[in-house]
C-alpha cells in the first residue's frame, strides 16, 4: 500500500503540471501538508478541513436501519419541521429544602456524573442519591454563622468543593466522607466555584478569582484580578480553553484557559482577561457554555437587566441578546437538543425553555413560589432540578435524548454508523 | 451588495449567489448520476428528469435523496463564503470499508467576487454546455472504470478552509484516500465565479497488469 504516493498524487492535482517527475515546490507543499497533519500545526488558514455530514444514507442492499423518514427529516437542517415532544408542565418530583438561603449570589446545588445531587442548606451539605432516593449529610460547618456559599462536584463525581462564608474552600471526598483539603486565599465569602480537571477556580466577594491545583502538595495558586465586586458566576468551557466569570459589577470576563493553567506553575501570577463585556446592566450570575457549539457562551443578567446574551468567546462578539423581562438567575443548555433553559425571579418565578438559535420560547414551567435561584442537569441530560427561594427542589423532565440512540446500530451497514458529534 | 437585485440589461450576469446555487445543483445531479452509472444503487430506484438539455437520473429512494439534497444545499450555501475547496464523493465497499472510487471536484472561487462583490459575466448557454460535457463524461466513464463487484456505499466529503465554521451536523473526517489509485482527469466548468475541476480516482483492479 502506498498511501503516500496516492496522497501525493492527489495533492499534485493542484499543480498545473501533469508531469510525473517531482518538482520541488510541489514536494515542499506535500511536506508542509504532511507536517501539518502530523503535528497539527495550523500553518496557514488555507489548509483544508475535511467535513462529512453525520447522517449517512443507508446501504441499498443490506437490511434497513430503522431510521424513520420523519426522524431523518427532523434531523435534516434544511427541511426542518419542528419535531414535537411533550414537556410536562408539572415537576416529576418535589423535595423539601429547608434553610436554602435566599441569596442571588450563591451557587448552592450541583449534580454529579455519579447521579448524586449536592444541596447546601444553611450550614449543612446534603447529598441526595437520585437513583435510590436516599439523602445523607456529608458535612456541616461548626459555626452557625458560617453558612455554605457554593458547591461544585469535581469531574470524577467523588470529590466535592465547598465554598464558605468565612472565605474558606473545603474539598471533601464524598465516598469516604472526609475533608481532603482546605484552601484559603479569599478575604470574603466564596460564592462561586468551577472545576477544570485538576484545577479548582474559586470566586469571592472580595472580587478575586483564585485558581488552585488540587493535586499539588503545596497549595499552588494563581489569581485573576479584574472584577470590582463579588464574583457570582464562574464557568469553565467544556474544552478548558476559556474561563467565564460574571460579577456583581455587571462585568463578564473571559480568561484564557491555557494561561491559567500555566500561571499555576510560573511566578507571574497576574493575568489579563481576554474579553471584558459590560453590556449587562445588572449582576451576571447565570453563565453556561454551549455543549454543541464551541466558544459559545450564554449569560443572564439580574433584575435591572433581564437579558440573556450570547457571546463568541473566540471573536469577542455578542451574538445575540434576548430580553426575558425577568431577573435571570440561572442558565442550563440541553445536551440533546439545541435548546437552553433559563430560570427567573419576580414576578413569575418560572423556568423558560428556548429553542436555539431562534430563541423562540418552547415552554414555560411554573410552580415555584419564589425566585428560582439555581439549576442543575442530571447526568443523562433529561432532567433539570431547580432550587428556589421557596425552599423546594423541583425536578422537571424537559429534555429527551434523540430516539435514534435507542435503535441498535447493526454494525457498519451504512459504511459508518450514525452518531451525534457533540463538541 | 452581493444579493443585489438584477435589473441588468443582459441575462449573463453571474452573481455569487447565483453561481453558488448553480454549482450546488450541479453537485446534486452529478452525484445522482454517478450513483446510477456506477451501480451503487439499483437502477429501478432512479427516475428520469430533464436537466442541462439531457435526461438526468435522480434517485427517488427517500434516504438517499434526502441525504444528497441536504448535503448539496449546504454546499450551495457554503460556496457563497468562498471557503469551500473541494467536494469528494467517496464510494467504498460495505464489507471491507475500503475506498474503491473517489470523485474529486476541486473548487476555485474568484476572491474578487466573494470579497468585493464584483459581478462576472458568462452566458448561461456556455455554462450549461460545459456541465453537459461533464455529465456525458460521467456516463462514459463506465468504459474505463473497473466494475464495482460488491455492494458499496457512498459518502460526500467537503474540504474547506481551516477557519470555516461548519454547523454541528457536520463532523471532521479523514480524507478517505485510495490505496494504489489510478486517476483520470475529467472536464471542468467555469461560471467565472467558481471553477470546478473534476477527476476520478479509482482502485486499480488486481487483474490489471
Amino acid at each position: 500500500m502506498d498511501l503516500e504516493i496516492a496522497h501525493f498524487n492527489l495533492l499534485n492535482e493542484n499543480a498545473a503540471t501533469t508531469a510525473t517527475e517531482f518538482t520541488s515546490p510541489v514536494k515542499e507543499e506535500y511536506k508542509r501538508k504532511l507536517a501539518e497533519n502530523l503535528l497539527h500545526e495550523v500553518q496557514s488558514p488555507k489548509s483544508p478541513k475535511i467535513l462529512a455530514f453525520n447522517r449517512r444514507p443507508t446501504s441499498p442492499l443490506t437490511g434497513e436501519i430503522e431510521q424513520s423518514l420523519h426522524e431523518y427529516a427532523a434531523l435534516n437542517d434544511i427541511n426542518s419541521s419542528p419535531s414535537y415532544r411533550h414537556i410536562s408542565s408539572t415537576p416529576e418530583r418535589i423535595l423539601d429544602a429547608p434553610d436554602l438561603k435566599d441569596d442571588y449570589y450563591l451557587n448552592l446545588i450541583d449534580w454529579s456524573c455519579q447521579n448524586i445531587l449536592a444541596v447546601a442548606l444553611g450550614t449543612n451539605l446534603y447529598l441526595w442519591n437520585a437513583e435510590t432516593g436516599m439523602t445523607s449529610r456529608l458535612m456541616s460547618t461548626d459555626d452557625e454563622d458560617n453558612y455554605i456559599t457554593s458547591v461544585a462536584w469535581a469531574r470524577n463525581g467523588k470529590d466535592i468543593a465547598v465554598g464558605l462564608k468565612n472565605a474558606e474552600v473545603q474539598l471533601w471526598d464524598s465516598d469516604k466522607k472526609f475533608q481532603v483539603r482546605k484552601m484559603t486565599g479569599h478575604s470574603a465569602r466564596v460564592g462561586s466555584l468551577a472545576w477544570n480537571g485538576q484545577i479548582l477556580t474559586t470566586g469571592g466577594r472580595d472580587s478575586r478569582i483564585i485558581n488552585h491545583d488540587v493535586r499539588a502538595g503545596d497549595d499552588r495558586t494563581s489569581h485573576l484580578i479584574g472584577h470590582r465586586q463579588e464574583v457570582c458566576g464562574l464557568k469553565w468551557s467544556p474544552s478548558g480553553h476559556h474561563l467565564a466569570s460574571g460579577g456583581n459589577d455587571n462585568l463578564l470576563h473571559i480568561w484564557d484557559g491555557a494561561a491559567v493553567s500555566a500561571s499555576l506553575y510560573s511566578s507571574t501570577s497576574r493575568m489579563q482577561y481576554l474579553h471584558r463585556w459590560n453590556d449587562h446592566q445588572a449582576a451576571v450570575k447565570a453563565l453556561a457554555w454551549c455543549p454543541f457549539k464551541a466558544n459559545l457562551l450564554a449569560s443572564g443578567g439580574g433584575t435591572a437587566d433581564c437579558c440573556i446574551k450570547f457571546w463568541n468567546a473566540q471573536t469577542g462578539a455578542c451574538v445575540s441578546s434576548v430580553d426575558t423581562h425577568s431577573q435571570v438567575c440561572a442558565l442550563q443548555w440541553s445536551i440533546h437538543q439545541k435548546e437552553i433553559l433559563s430560570s427567573h425571579g419576580y414576578s413569575q418565578n418560572q423556568l423558560c425553555v428556548w429553542k436555539y438559535p431562534s430563541m423562540t420560547k418552547i415552554a414555560e414551567l411554573k410552580g415555584h413560589a419564589a425566585r428560582v435561584l439555581h439549576l442543575a442537569l442530571s447526568p443523562d441530560g433529561t432532567t433539570v432540578v431547580s432550587a428556589a427561594a421557596d425552599e423546594t427542589l423541583r425536578f422537571w423532565k424537559i429534555f429527551c435524548p434523540p430516539s435514534y440512540k435507542k435503535t441498535s446500530t447493526k454494525g457498519d451497514e451504512s459504511g459508518g454508523f450514525a452518531h451525534i458529534n457533540i463538541r | 451588495m452581493l444579493g443585489m437585485a438584477i435589473a441588468q440589461s443582459t441575462r449573463d450576469i453571474i452573481t455569487l449567489k447565483g453561481s453558488a446555487a448553480l454549482v450546488g445543483e450541479f453537485f446534486c445531479y452529478a452525484v445522482n448520476s454517478i450513483l446510477f452509472q456506477r451501480g451503487v444503487y439499483p437502477t429501478d430506484q432512479f427516475d428520469k428528469v430533464k436537466k442541462y438539455g439531457l435526461t438526468m437520473l435522480v434517485s427517488e429512494e427517500e434516504r438517499v435523496k434526502s441525504y444528497i439534497t441536504t448535503v448539496t444545499s449546504h454546499i450551495g450555501n457554503w460556496l457563497e463564503t468562498g471557503k469551500v475547496q473541494r467536494v469528494v464523493l467517496v464510494i467504498s465497499s460495505i464489507a471491507t470499508k475500503e475506498v474503491l472510487e473517489r470523485w474529486n471536484f476541486l473548487i476555485q472561487t474568484d476572491r474578487e467576487v466573494t470579497d468585493k462583490g464584483i459581478l462576472r459575466q458568462k452566458s448561461d448557454k456556455e455554462i450549461m454546455g460545459e456541465i453537459q460535457a461533464i455529465m456525458r463524461q460521467i456516463t462514459s466513464s463506465v468504459t474505463f472504470l473497473p466494475n464495482l463487484e460488491e455492494p458499496c456505499s457512498f459518502e460526500l466529503l467537503v474540504h474547506t478552509d481551516k477557519d470555516f465554521e461548519a454547523p454541528n451536523t457536520w463532523e471532521d473526517s479523514d480524507a478517505k484516500l485510495i490505496k494504489k489509485g489510478q486517476e483520470v482527469k475529467l472536464r471542468s466548468f467555469d461560471t467565472k465565479v467558481h471553477k470546478i475541476d473534476s477527476l476520478v480516482a479509482y482502485k486499480l483492479d488486481d487483474t490489471d497488469v
